[in-house]
């Protein structure tokens, strides 16, 4: 019963805060679905370390949706040791990101709702992660989108928060076009939709073949690589990441949850999920490292110009997912889940820090507006910097653990595509230290430069009467504090921090021999693993083990000297290299490509076919033409009806003559 | 000696005289009311002179019966016309087009 509850709990928040909306008030909505996922979130905790207590991977048919020949599938509910630490993964964030919202959503009038939307989302990840069968997984695959979609159009009177949900929507239709393909392959070439069924069949299906326009390909690396376009759009994976930083529009507890712990995160679960699909074919693998690779890479470099705080921790977010994605592509599906666990704490503690900062600074996400703020805000300061140390990797926080596991299985893979990737991969974790403390030294270091912010202007003076004042700070951001004093959030949003920051820390150290650990590792078949590998990894050369730390190091050396040692270095770097500041500050030109090579396009032929084909043609000769026939007839017929007495006495004298004659005539 | 055809004939001017009236008149109400009196007339000149010339007495009694509907008729048409033109103050055939599509 416990997985059910664990389930469902959220489910009946939703539909009790969902329905009862207004009439039943914020207060009580909000206690409901956090209750909701605090219960959820302990008894996903039980399940947890029974099942690393040896307690046997079972699966619970709840009802049967549909049956179609051949084709049967069932609501049923998977446990498993991969399911287990998504579980866990799922509802503790999400109960921490509900206990956040108290206070980050505390002035919004829409509480109800808000939190009904986030209910919804936990049930349809926790349907995705638990689904024996691809098509549950499906229908939670597009639960969660759904529920993203909603969520980052929460303010739905902001133009650019509905542009930036459609915009996340339709990308993840590119990937699911993929993922269906792949579900209705899998279903042909196996006559199942289970996943286990699909599993235990895949050794046999080796070599075999169909036939597409003419050419044979190989049905498992087809299949694969179908599977992993979904992925790809779910994750933000190259070259459908577009949609992750605009995203951001959201709230930030949103953003928090679903782009950077659980969400974005289910790619990577499919592909562990898939692992013996993946493992059997070579080329797929391939392809999954180099995209990996490739994303961790372009996003770590964009990240390094990003000012908007949210922004920056987004292309953070894709780039290790990159990371996920290339460990599981090199065959270290444990590693990659490891990276996603620990992840999921600090890249929410990032997150939620992040919103508390943006709290204490009225709304204002521009990091050039920022600075000094260490002493105004030192709990958020104390909570990111320990974010901080964990993503880029410090020894024995959690990062350190994760990052290095991957980095080292990469390079112990021994292929060329692993290697490629762990020297991307280094280069990335460099970026990545960098952004981060850059990240840290503009918001809480340095002079306080508040009196540009548009933000902080009207929170200071409650007037709109300051335009011509910021209309340079976008040049020459403003400096000094303009009078404003930032307050620390409310408790309700630093118990979540402290428990992300607890987990940051020492998650690492806690799972990593059960995780990544060889022979005492827990994963019991649930995902390919390999002993002997992993063990190889503690006898990497030595170089390759002290690379992430240096690294790391060095990225922490260049941040300081920019933004601590040499304030105006950054500006001069950005005169000097102006081209390749563009050209990463415009994300290197990915949504102008897009824009010109399908939006346009596309738009014209829409354009094209609505003034032409459909108001042109269709209309033209349908119901415009019957109508103008109708409207032309009746006139004419009304002109005739001209209420004079004398003229109806003639139309009938004339019809009487007509009688007449007629009947004369015959 | 004046025959049927006689007759007929003003019958026919008559009933011609009615029909030009209805049709042409533009201004007075009455004058077509008095233009399907004419009408009427022509009719029952028709019947007598037909009853008289057949020996059928059929057509003298249907005679006073069209004259005793013809004065009914009158009489109700001049009371319409006396409300109608309390209440428009015109009698006018062109400005009576209420029924106009």
């Amino acid at each position: 019963m416990m997985i059910q509850a664990i389930v469902f709990l959220p489910l009946l928040a939703f539909l009790i805060a969902g329905i009862g909306n207004r009439a039943i008030g914020a207060f009580a909505a909000k206690s409901i679905t956090t209750g909701a996922l605090f219960i959820s979130c302990a008894l996903s905790w039980i399940t947890f370390i029974g099942l690393i207590n040896g307690a046997p991977a079972t699966d619970h048919v709840i009802a049967e949706w549909f049956r179609s020949g051949d084709l049967s599938v069932s609501w049923a509910l998977k446990v498993d040791m991969l399911t287990g630490v998504m579980l866990v993964v799922i509802t503790s964030v999400s109960a921490l990101v509900h206990l956040y919202s108290w206070g980050y959503m505390e002035e919004d009038p829409d509480q109800p709702r808000f939190f009904a939307y986030l209910s919804l989302f936990t049930f349809a990840m926790l349907m995705l992660v638990t689904a024996d069968n691809l098509v549950q997984l499906f229908f939670g695959w597009e639960g969660v989108g759904l529920a993203s979609y909603l969520l980052i159009g929460f303010w739905f009177k902001k133009p650019s928060a509905n542009a930036a949900a459609i915009k996340a929507f339709v990308v993840n239709r590119v990937g699911d076009f993929g993922f269906m393909l792949g579900i209705f392959g899998l279903f042909m070439l196996f006559g199942t939709v289970s996943i286990d069924g699909i599993l235990s069949a895949v050794p046999s299906a080796k070599g075999a073949t169909f036939t597409f326009l003419g050419q044979e390909v190989d049905a498992v690396t087809t299949l694969a690589l179908l599977l992993f376009v979904g992925a790809c759009g779910k994750s933000a994976q190259l070259p459908l990441h577009t949609w992750l930083p605009d995203a951001m529009e959201g709230p930030t507890p949103v953003s928090a949850l679903i782009h950077a712990a659980t969400m974005v995160t289910a790619g990577v679960f499919l592909v562990c999920r898939m692992s013996p699909l993946f493992d059997a074919s070579p080329t797929a693998s391939t392809v999954v490292t180099y995209v990996g690779a490739a994303t961790a890479l372009f996003a770590a470099t964009v990240a390094t110009v990003q000012n908007d705080i949210k922004r920056v921790i987004a292309y953070s977010t894709c780039s290790q997912l990159g990371f996920m994605f290339f460990a599981a592509g090199v065959g270290a599906y444990g590693a990659a889940m490891f990276h996603l666990f620990t992840h999921a704490f600090f890249k929410a503690l990032l997150f939620l820090c992040a919103g508390s900062v943006i709290h204490a600074m009225h709304h204002e996400q521009d990091m050039r507006h920022y600075g000094a703020l260490r002493k105004a805000i030192p709990l958020t300061f104390a909570a990111m910097v320990i974010g901080t140390i964990a993503i880029t990797g410090v020894n024995y926080t959690s990062g350190y653990f994760s990052k290095d596991s991957i980095l080292f299985s990469a390079w112990e893979s021994g292929s060329e595509a692993g290697r490629v990737a762990f020297f991307v991969g280094i280069f990335s974790s460099l970026l990545t230290s960098f952004y981060s403390w850059r990240l840290i030294f503009k918001t809480f270091f340095g002079e306080a430069r508040w009196a540009g912010s548009e933000h902080i202007q009207h929170a200071v003076h409650g007037d709109h009467a300051h335009h011509d004042n910021h209309a340079d700070a976008h040049h020459a951001p403003a400096t000094g504090t303009a009078g404003y004093h930032p307050h620390e959030s409310p408790l309700s949003m630093m118990i979540p921090l402290a428990l992300l920051g607890f987990g940051a820390l020492f998650a690492g150290f806690i799972f990593n021999d059960l995780f990544v650990g060889g022979e005492t590792a827990f994963w019991r078949g649930a995902l390919v693993h390999n002993a002997e590998f992993y063990e190889s990894l503690h006898h990497v050369p030595a170089l390759v083990h002290w690379a992430p730390a240096i690294v790391m190091a060095l990225g922490l050396l260049i941040a300081w000297r920019t933004y601590i040692a040499k304030p105006g270095s950054s500006e001069l770097f950005k005169q000097q290299f102006h081209v390749l500041h563009r050209f990463l500050s415009k994300k290197w030109y990915f949504d102008e490509l897009y824009s010109a090579v399908l939006i346009k396009p596309a738009l014209a032929i829409g354009r094209f076919f609505w003034k032409r084909g459909d108001q042109g043609l269709i209309d033209h000769f349908g119901p415009d033409g019957l109508t103008r026939v109708v409207a032309s007839g009746s006139a004419a017929a009304s002109r005739l009806e001209s209420g004079l007495i004398y003229s109806y006495a003639l139309v009938m004298l004339i019809g009487v003559a007509g009688f007449a004659t007629w009947f004369i005539v015959t | 000696m004046i025959g049927l055809g006689h007759f007929l004939v003003v019958g026919a001017i008559l009933f011609t005289l009615g029909v030009l009236g209805i049709l042409l008149n533009r201004r007075n109400i009455i004058v077509i009311l008095m233009s399907i009196e004419l009408i009427l007339l022509a009719v029952n000149i028709n019947f007598v002179a037909f009853s008289v010339f057949l020996g059928d007495m059929v057509g003298q009694i249907f005679t006073m019966f069209v004259l005793t509907v013809a004065a009914a008729e009158a009489a109700i048409g001049l009371a319409i016309l006396v409300i109608y033109f309390r209440n428009r103050g015109t009698i006018s055939v062109d400005d009576a087009q209420l029924m106009r599509g």
